[in-house]
């Protein structure tokens, strides 16, 4: 079976800071990660390759120095690393990624599964999976946390709902996106991350001209939507402090309550 | 668009061979020949210096969208029971439409839901365009995507907004790519811009860092998501309606996938997005046993206990109890924050809340900022103490 399995280099939104006088987000300092998701799609792909043979590409979308999310997934198992990286494709909404991406996947074309993270911390959308998968022409499942079956053909996989969940049958080939629940990501092994280091790594990097893009259908060119203004959240409200020992502070609050018949 | 080479005026000086980034330009018999390779970029117009490589590129204009008309709700439904967030979509798709002069429209794909369209319109609907069929009784990607874009082609809306559920999320992304269309996902806000008259889409990235607001000018309709309880529904008890029925064409070998079973797992707790008054946790609350005194609270008040990521993580609470960012946003009465420090993250799930109390040791947590009343405090002395004083009333 062979495995390509989409990942993205993130910031850790978890360190974010922003600065207090211009609102702009803080990203010196901020250390860039192996998107969440896209770890449990790799070991999910790592782990199939054990069992039933084939093997995993992996494909990421960014600047140059995305190439250490490729060279950590070929530490984790990984038997080819693909970058997509051009200063045409930055600025991309998922519309444009979408195409990219999907380009690629065309060319590289003996593929029959595709697994990716439901979604990137840095923009939380979870739109790039289904917009492949509709851009290859090739069925999806989202929020997939197992799979029960798997042959050449077909697999039958759970889908994660608010309330539950259900199994789904889907024929080969598929994209697949993953939520954490799906499995433990293993740890990248020293010995495969020094080689995925070295010169004879099998890692490409692809730009606009090797997957048959042009310029002006791709990256903020070939973009559908814009940002075209970011600000701070605000959430501010009175933020009145109730002082006093316990038994006061809290018979006050009690009062506050009631008086705006809360309680 | 297109770049060639006029080959008169060609010169054979090479400095296109240079300038393009992308080895698409070679010399044959000396002159420049472009190859497939060439991505149309334009690096070697500017370098020719007997202006002999000509293109048919032109600044890129926005589209004609005046027959675009109408605000779409997607209508979801599962075993034929409305989701909550179709009526809030109901709601703001209303307010959309009062601003562009324009008519609200909810579609309804499912298979014995007739019944459902009253509700639609007592929500706001002045159509329901309703689609009935066996092959829709269950949510399927293909099957789903094929129908909205049938009815997308057909009555060419302006505006289509989903439920950000896990099937509008599922759905939304797969029917835009299939319309040629933008997404925005998970919007919090959705207001027209009075002068260009397009969706002005307000979401947060980065965790909830920053709030950015998106607009979508080259394609229709413009497409959004918005996650359930953050929108207000609003029923209209005098309003009318009518049904639009329209018939579905696929082949079932088309549809690929089948759902082989769904299983619903009964929610040992009611749920947060409909709760009034909610008893929250954080990392301050120490252990699950703490929990236990917040479910009191909760109790006491006839509210739901909810906590943090932290609070998830380690295992204090299941993970659908679970508010902010990567959880549930909610807008109960009543958010009594407990040990929470007010990441950002938790913050932008709580923003619609009516009213915030926040108790927390340290009074520089930035809850305080967000909460209409605070008490500096320990919450292990401070939570007993309230239910102490709620018995004795």
């Amino acid at each position: 079976m062979n495995i390509i399995v989409l990942v993205k280099q993130v910031p850790d939104t978890t360190e974010i800071k922003l600065d207090p006088k211009t609102g702009n987000l803080i990203r010196e300092g901020i250390e860039s990660i192996m998107n969440p998701d896209d770890r449990h799609a790799l070991e999910a792909a790592v782990g199939l390759k054990e069992s039933m043979g084939g093997s995993v590409t992996v494909m990421s979308m960014g600047p140059p120095q995305a190439i250490d999310v490729i060279t950590e997934a070929m530490g984790m198992g990984a038997d080819r690393g693909i970058l997509l990286s051009d200063r045409a494709f930055s600025g991309a909404d998922t519309w444009a990624t979408s195409l990219t991406l999907g380009k690629a996947l065309e060319k590289i074309g003996d593929y029959d599964l595709i697994i990716c993270g439901r979604q990137a911390i840095d923009g939380d959308t979870a739109q790039i999976g289904p917009q492949v998968a509709d851009h290859l022409d090739i069925p999806h499942v989202s929020y997939v946390f197992g799979i029960d079956e798997i042959t050449e053909e077909h697999l039958v996989v759970r889908r994660r709902l608010e309330d539950g969940f259900e199994r789904i049958e889907t024929p080969v080939p598929a994209l697949l996106t993953v939520i954490g629940e799906l499995n433990t990501p293993r740890y990248a092994v020293v010995g495969r991350l020094i080689e995925a280091c070295g010169d004879k790594a099998s890692i490409e990097i692809w730009n606009a001209a090797d997957i048959g893009a042009k310029t002006n259908e791709i990256g903020l060119e070939g973009s559908l939507t814009h940002v075209i203004k970011t600000f701070a959240p605000k959430f501010k409200r009175q933020g009145e402090m109730l002082e006093g020992a316990a038994r006061e502070s809290i018979s006050t609050l009690l009062g506050k309550l009631h008086e705006n018949r809360i309680i | 668009m297109t770049v060639w080479i006029d080959a008169d005026l060609c010169n054979g000086c090479k400095r296109c061979v240079k300038a393009c980034p992308y080895e698409g330009v070679e010399m044959r018999d000396g002159k420049a020949h472009i190859l497939e390779r060439c991505t149309s970029c334009g690096a070697c117009i500017e370098s020719c210096k007997p202006k002999a490589i000509l293109t048919d590129a032109k600044p890129r204009e926005i589209p004609d969208f005046s027959d675009r008309k109408g605000v779409w709700v997607f209508a979801e439904q599962r075993g034929e029971v409305l989701h909550p967030v179709s009526l809030e979509l109901l709601g703001v798709a209303c307010e959309l439409a009062g601003s562009l002069n324009q008519e609200v429209t909810a579609v309804l794909l499912g298979n014995g839901v007739e019944h459902l369209a009253e509700t639609l319109i007592l929500h706001g609907a002045d159509h329901v365009v309703l689609v009935e069929d066996p092959r829709l009784a269950q949510y399927r990607t293909i099957v789903y995507t094929h129908a909205m874009e049938q009815l997308i082609r057909r009555f060419k809306p302006n505006i289509l907004l989903m439920g950000a559920t896990h099937i509008g999320r599922d759905l939304a992304p797969r029917v835009s790519r299939r319309v040629k269309v933008g997404l925005t996902a998970d919007c919090t806000e959705l207001t027209i811009d009075p002068d260009e008259k397009i969706l002005l889409q307000t979401r947060p990235a980065f965790g909830g860092n920053i709030m950015a607001t998106i607009a979508n000018r080259y394609s229709r309709p413009q497409m959004a998501t918005v996650r359930p309880g953050v929108m207000e529904r609003k029923e209209k008890p005098e309003k009318s309606g009518h049904i639009i029925r329209e018939t579905l064409s696929i082949d079932e070998d088309d549809i690929k996938t089948k759902v082989l079973e769904i299983i619903r797992e009964a929610k040992k707790t009611g749920d947060l997005g409909k709760a009034k008054i909610i008893v929250a946790g954080g990392r301050g609350v120490g252990d699950a046993g703490g929990f236990k005194v917040l479910e009191n609270l909760a109790e006491a008040l006839g509210g739901q206990v909810a906590g943090t990521r932290v609070a998830v993580e380690e295992g204090w609470i299941p993970a659908d109890r679970q508010v902010g960012q990567t959880g549930q946003s909610v807008r109960p009465e009543l958010y009594i924050a407990c040990g929470i420090s007010g990441a950002i993250q938790h913050r932008a799930g709580i923003a619609n809340a009516r009213y915030i109390v926040a108790i927390n040791r340290d009074a520089r947590a930035p809850i305080f900022q967000v909460a209409d009343w605070g008490i500096v405090g320990d919450l292990h002395e401070l939570v007993p103490e309230m239910i102490r004083q709620l018995e004795n009333v």
